[in-house]
């Protein structure tokens, strides 16, 4: 997964000599835990990187969630042409430290394969009428399942959609500039793949709620807050909806960084799984 | 509907001939700073390498003057703006999304320059946002 990440920050670099950049700063976005543009567990309806019409966009990002019984690393490249497609691809790989030593789990960890698309379907995150809209895709293929499968996965691959909202309101919060997102997600992903798709107790797709809204106390520091539904497809554990809190900074178009505590309640069986989400995120 | 707008603008102008000391007028720095602040955009933009070819063959010191009018007025200040509509005065430019964006960060780099607010800066940008669509790609 380094190598991943390193290969395409170089990338990165070789791109954005070339990139002309013609959108705003901050306007493309972190990287989402599943590869997308967004903020942390959540996919923005912005396309990735700085490219307006006519230009290319891209970015690479590596990203750390440490709960104390877990850890999650996700990594990852997108790339996006006209402020239009987005194509990405994140590997997350899950550490299932104690569970795997208290339960005698044949793996210690799982990991999974994301393939993203998200197209715009209209409208302007700043400019337009409309707020911006965009349709994503995301094909999730598991790449370790003995233990999805042990505890009621039913299948090791998936694919689910969403459709997302994002407006920027200028000097909307107290005269700063205020950025809501909405999303509805038709998934049946436990714990985003990680532990498969469907379950024992659910086995079909299902519509759930996402947003987040964020304050940009200028146009490099965003403060913010972020939900994400999720589905209880397991009866062997309950799965909680998540939140977080976040701080991103945005020092230029090359580099993005943004610090969150996450709030990702019962996984797995071990409940209160509160703690630190640490991404950072290179882009032209 | 825009008329309308417009006349009801020019009535709170009118009405409102003396600017308030927190108006946004005010806080871009009344007459002197909106020329500073229009001045140093220009400066900018004649020598950014992405828009300064559209700045090649203007009167710039017309562009200069008709800007700080519209400024003036946008943000409440007692001037009314005399130029050609925003369609009229950008047509047959090509002014591309890139092109708008680049000249909002450089007016957000000249309002740095000036110290104006964070707040007041967002206050004009949300005055002009809604003109994109008269400006660009005509």
């Amino acid at each position: 997964m380094r190598r991943i990440t390193l290969l395409a920050c170089g990338l990165c670099c070789a791109f954005g000599a070339y990139a002309e950049q013609g959108r705003l700063l901050a306007t493309g976005g972190a990287s989402m835990l599943e590869g997308a543009a967004g903020g942390g567990i959540v996919p923005w309806a912005v396309l990735t990187g700085y490219g307006e019409q006519d230009e290319w966009g891209g970015s690479a990002f590596a990203t750390r969630v440490e709960t104390g019984d877990y850890r999650l690393d996700a990594g990852g490249v997108a790339l996006a042409y006209g402020n239009r497609l987005e194509l990405s691809y994140a590997r997350q790989h899950l550490d299932l430290g104690s569970l795997a030593r208290d339960l005698n789990l044949p793996d210690n960890s799982v990991s999974q394969d994301i393939f993203g698309l998200k197209v715009r379907l209209f409208g302007d995150l700043i400019y337009d009428r409309l707020p911006q809209v965009a349709l994503g895709v995301q094909h999730k293929r598991q790449r370790d399942f003995r233990v999805p499968k042990l505890v009621g996965a039913q299948r090791d691959t998936d694919t689910e959609g969403y459709l997302v909202a994002s407006r920027l309101w200028l000097g909307a919060a107290f005269g700063y500039n205020l950025l809501g997102n909405v999303t509805a997600r038709y998934s049946r992903a436990n714990e985003l793949g990680l532990l498969g798709f469907g379950g024992d107790r659910r086995d079909q797709h299902q519509w759930l709620g996402e947003a987040s809204l964020a304050v940009l106390l200028n146009p490099r520091w965003a403060v913010g807050v972020e939900y994400r539904e999720k589905p209880d497809n397991l009866s062997f554990a309950g799965e909680s909806d998540w939140q977080d809190v976040f701080i991103g900074y945005f020092p230029s178009k090359h580099v993005s960084l943004v610090l969150a505590y996450a709030r990702l309640g019962e996984i797995a069986t071990y409940d209160h799984q509160d703690g630190v989400y640490l991404s950072l995120q290179g882009s032209f | 509907m825009r008329a309308w707008l417009f006349s009801g603008l020019l009535v709170l102008l009118v009405g409102c001939a003396t600017p308030a000391p927190d108006s946004l007028y005010q806080q871009l720095g009344g007459q002197t700073g909106i020329t500073r602040i229009v001045e140093d955009m220009l400066l900018r933009a004649a020598a950014d390498a992405r828009i300064k070819q559209h700045f090649v063959e203007v009167d710039i010191v017309r562009v200069r003057d008709k800007l700080v009018e519209q400024l003036c007025e946008l943000s409440g200040g007692p001037c009314t703006y005399s130029g050609d509509s925003m369609e009229e005065s950008h047509t047959g430019l090509h002014i591309s999304r890139s092109d708008f964006n680049a000249l909002v960060e450089l007016l957000q780099a000249a309002m740095d320059q000036q110290g104006v607010s964070v707040r007041a800066q967002n206050q004009l940008l949300a005055h002009l946002a809604p003109m994109r669509g008269e400006i660009i790609e005509r």
